[in-house]
């Protein structure tokens, strides 16, 4: 098995950074991250793992390669993100997930506002965020399809997301786990209690999360979650055309 | 050449800023460091900083930052301020020439305290008196502009990047407790030494990434009580608001907060009950001071820092803190940059107040 290649970012601007994570074949380990942005974007098939703050749009346009963050992420993690995966052992900033189709998204601790905006799904492609803390206002903001999972981690006691969550969605389905419920939603979203049927739908992922930054998945998954989703009564089916009833 | 106010100018920008509660003076080469990391957020059109405490020498005295176009500028106006103040030392603010920073105008500071005399025949308290003199000379003097009059503080600024234009004042040999930076990125208009951040009035400073959607209402409000509007940009507005809401009315800057980045009234109405009728009371009695759209905001003003993020938080801002420091920049790597190992690091909510002030200061 070949070695990590290491790259020492510091002092690299973003051009000359990822001109050489294109210029290295195989899994790579970045040193002295600083702020740049783009890492990964568009890659594929292989890991890449930054040590340090990688700056914006981390990942964006991902397609297949996996990225790992021993630290903190900024803004627009996975921006319009294909496929692959994003694994932060730290926090995220805001708009994590933006548009993102395909492939999935964990976050150990909290994300800023609007994750997943405009986050949707196709077919076989079904887009997963993981935030393991909490997560800021307007989550899920138009979103179209995938999955969100807010675990609440460490906000015990509190709703672990901001106002107006799921404030224009029409698609997927948003989990908070969360002994408080959820207020000051919108009018497009319908807010109830988890059942066991519905947390299948989670299991994996939580899982996931669980093992890759050591929870306990039974634990968690015990918990209750507020599933939000679209309202079924669509209350944009009439919005531009009021008479085509 | 098209100035500002002939074209609109919506920005990308970074801000950054850097506080020791205990007062302790550090050189200008830290907010540097950090405002550099956030390069490419700028495009090179605007650069500056503001640095609280770096005159302790004049520290009773007015610091006038002055621009001037050519030197009969200079001269007009410097008879209005032998006129006005006593002036205890002028000079031009050492510079050196940088690759990157060109056409830069005659650049000169002043120390002075108001003409007594003249001060007590105004009827305005001294302050008032300051901020009138620096309209005027910015209202009426072409060619000269005051862009920072505040004790104690200075704001260095021009065209360039903010890297470049640290350089330039020599940004590094400057102690200080506070600073702050921004990194300008103005897409319609060429940009011009008076139209880059900070902007300053007194001792109050504004460093500022977004664009002010409500910038019409908020500046034809703050004309009926006394300021001017010259520059035509939206974060001068924010400044005068500031100063408006805080010298004049006596507004704490919590206050200032819930009215400039005012909580929805969806929100209030979930209130309790005394906490209700505060956010009712300002939201209705200085709605016009009330800003919309995306802004992140760094303010100095004698005695402290306060940040603050439009209510939508539609503009990124980085809190951390290490030992008495506080660090608030646009992006976290601007604060890792100087400080790997934090104490703490967060990002406030959309409209959420943050304050530092200096241990027994005045704010």
């Amino acid at each position: 098995m070949m070695s990590d290649t290491h790259i020492n970012a510091a002092g690299l601007d973003f051009q000359a950074l990822n001109k050489k994570i294109r210029q290295t074949a195989g899994d790579i380990q970045i040193e002295g991250c600083c702020g740049q942005r783009y890492i990964g974007a568009g890659q594929s098939g292989r890991t890449i793992t930054i040590h340090g703050t990688p700056g914006n749009a981390l990942g964006a346009y991902m397609d297949g390669a996996v990225i790992v963050v021993r630290g903190n992420a900024q803004d627009a993690v996975g921006d319009t993100m294909n496929d692959g995966r994003i694994i932060v052992h730290g926090n995220a900033g805001d708009a994590l997930g933006y548009g993102i189709r395909g492939g999935a998204i964990y976050i150990r601790g909290g994300a800023g506002y609007r994750t997943g905006i405009h986050m949707k799904e196709y077919q076989e492609k079904k887009p997963v965020i993981v935030v393991g803390g909490r997560a800021g206002s307007f989550l899920g903001e138009y979103m179209a399809g995938g999955l969100i999972i807010v675990l609440g981690i460490g906000a015990e006691g509190d709703v672990p997301v901001g106002n107006f969550t799921g404030t224009g969605m029409h698609g997927g389905a948003i989990y908070i786990r969360s002994s408080v419920q959820p207020t000051c939603l919108p009018a497009q979203v319908t807010l109830e209690e988890a059942l066991p049927e519905d947390k299948r739908a989670i299991a994996a992922p939580v899982a996931e999360y669980a093992g890759l930054f050591g929870a306990d998945a039974d634990e968690l998954l015990s918990g209750t979650f507020y599933l939000l989703r679209p309202n079924a009564k669509n209350p944009y089916h009439t919005l531009y055309a009021a008479h085509l009833r | 050449m098209i100035q500002e106010g002939q074209a609109r100018i919506p920005s990308g920008c970074a801000i950054s800023g850097i506080f020791s509660k205990s007062g302790e003076r550090f050189s200008g080469a830290d907010i540097i460091q950090s405002i550099t990391v956030m390069h490419d957020r700028s495009n090179g059109l605007g650069g500056g900083f503001a640095a609280y405490g770096v005159y302790p020498e004049y520290k009773d005295y007015y610091a006038f930052h002055l621009f001037y176009d050519n030197q009969q500028a200079q001269k007009e106006c410097e008879d209005f301020l032998h006129r006005h103040f006593d002036i205890a030392n002028c000079s031009e603010i050492p510079t050196k020439r940088t690759e990157g920073v060109t056409d830069a105008p005659l650049i000169w500071r002043y120390f002075g305290a108001p003409h007594t005399t003249r001060l007590s025949a105004s009827q305005l308290d001294e302050r008032e008196y300051v901020a009138k003199c620096v309209f005027r000379i910015n209202g009426s003097y072409p060619g000269a502009y005051v862009f920072s009059s505040g004790k104690n503080m200075g704001v260095f600024k021009g065209v360039g990047f903010p890297e470049d234009i640290a350089r330039f004042y020599m940004l590094d040999t400057y102690e200080g407790h506070c600073f702050t930076a921004h990194g300008r990125y103005p897409t319609n208009t060429p940009g011009w030494w008076g139209g880059a951040h900070p902007f300053a009035l007194l001792d109050y400073s504004v460093v500022h990434n977004g664009e002010i959607s409500s910038y019409d209402a908020n500046r034809r409000a703050i004309e009926m009580y006394g300021y001017k509007c010259d520059l035509l940009t939206d974060t001068e507005v924010i400044a005068y608001i500031i100063d408006y809401l805080h010298r004049k009315k006596g507004l704490t800057f919590w206050e200032i907060a819930q009215v400039i980045a005012a909580p929805f009234w969806q929100t209030i109405e979930t209130m309790p009950e005394e906490e209700r009728q505060t956010h009712e009371y300002l939201r209705s009695m200085f709605s016009s001071q009330l800003i919309t759209g995306p802004f992140s905001i760094i303010a100095g003003f004698e005695g402290g820092m306060m940040a603050l993020n439009d209510r939508l938080k539609l503009r990124s801002m980085v809190v951390g803190e290490k030992g008495d420091r506080v660090y608030i920049s646009s992006e976290e790597a601007a604060i890792r940059v100087i400080e790997p190992d934090l104490d703490r690091i967060w990002s406030p909510k959309g409209g959420e107040l943050v304050l530092v002030n200096l241990e027994g200061g005045t704010a």
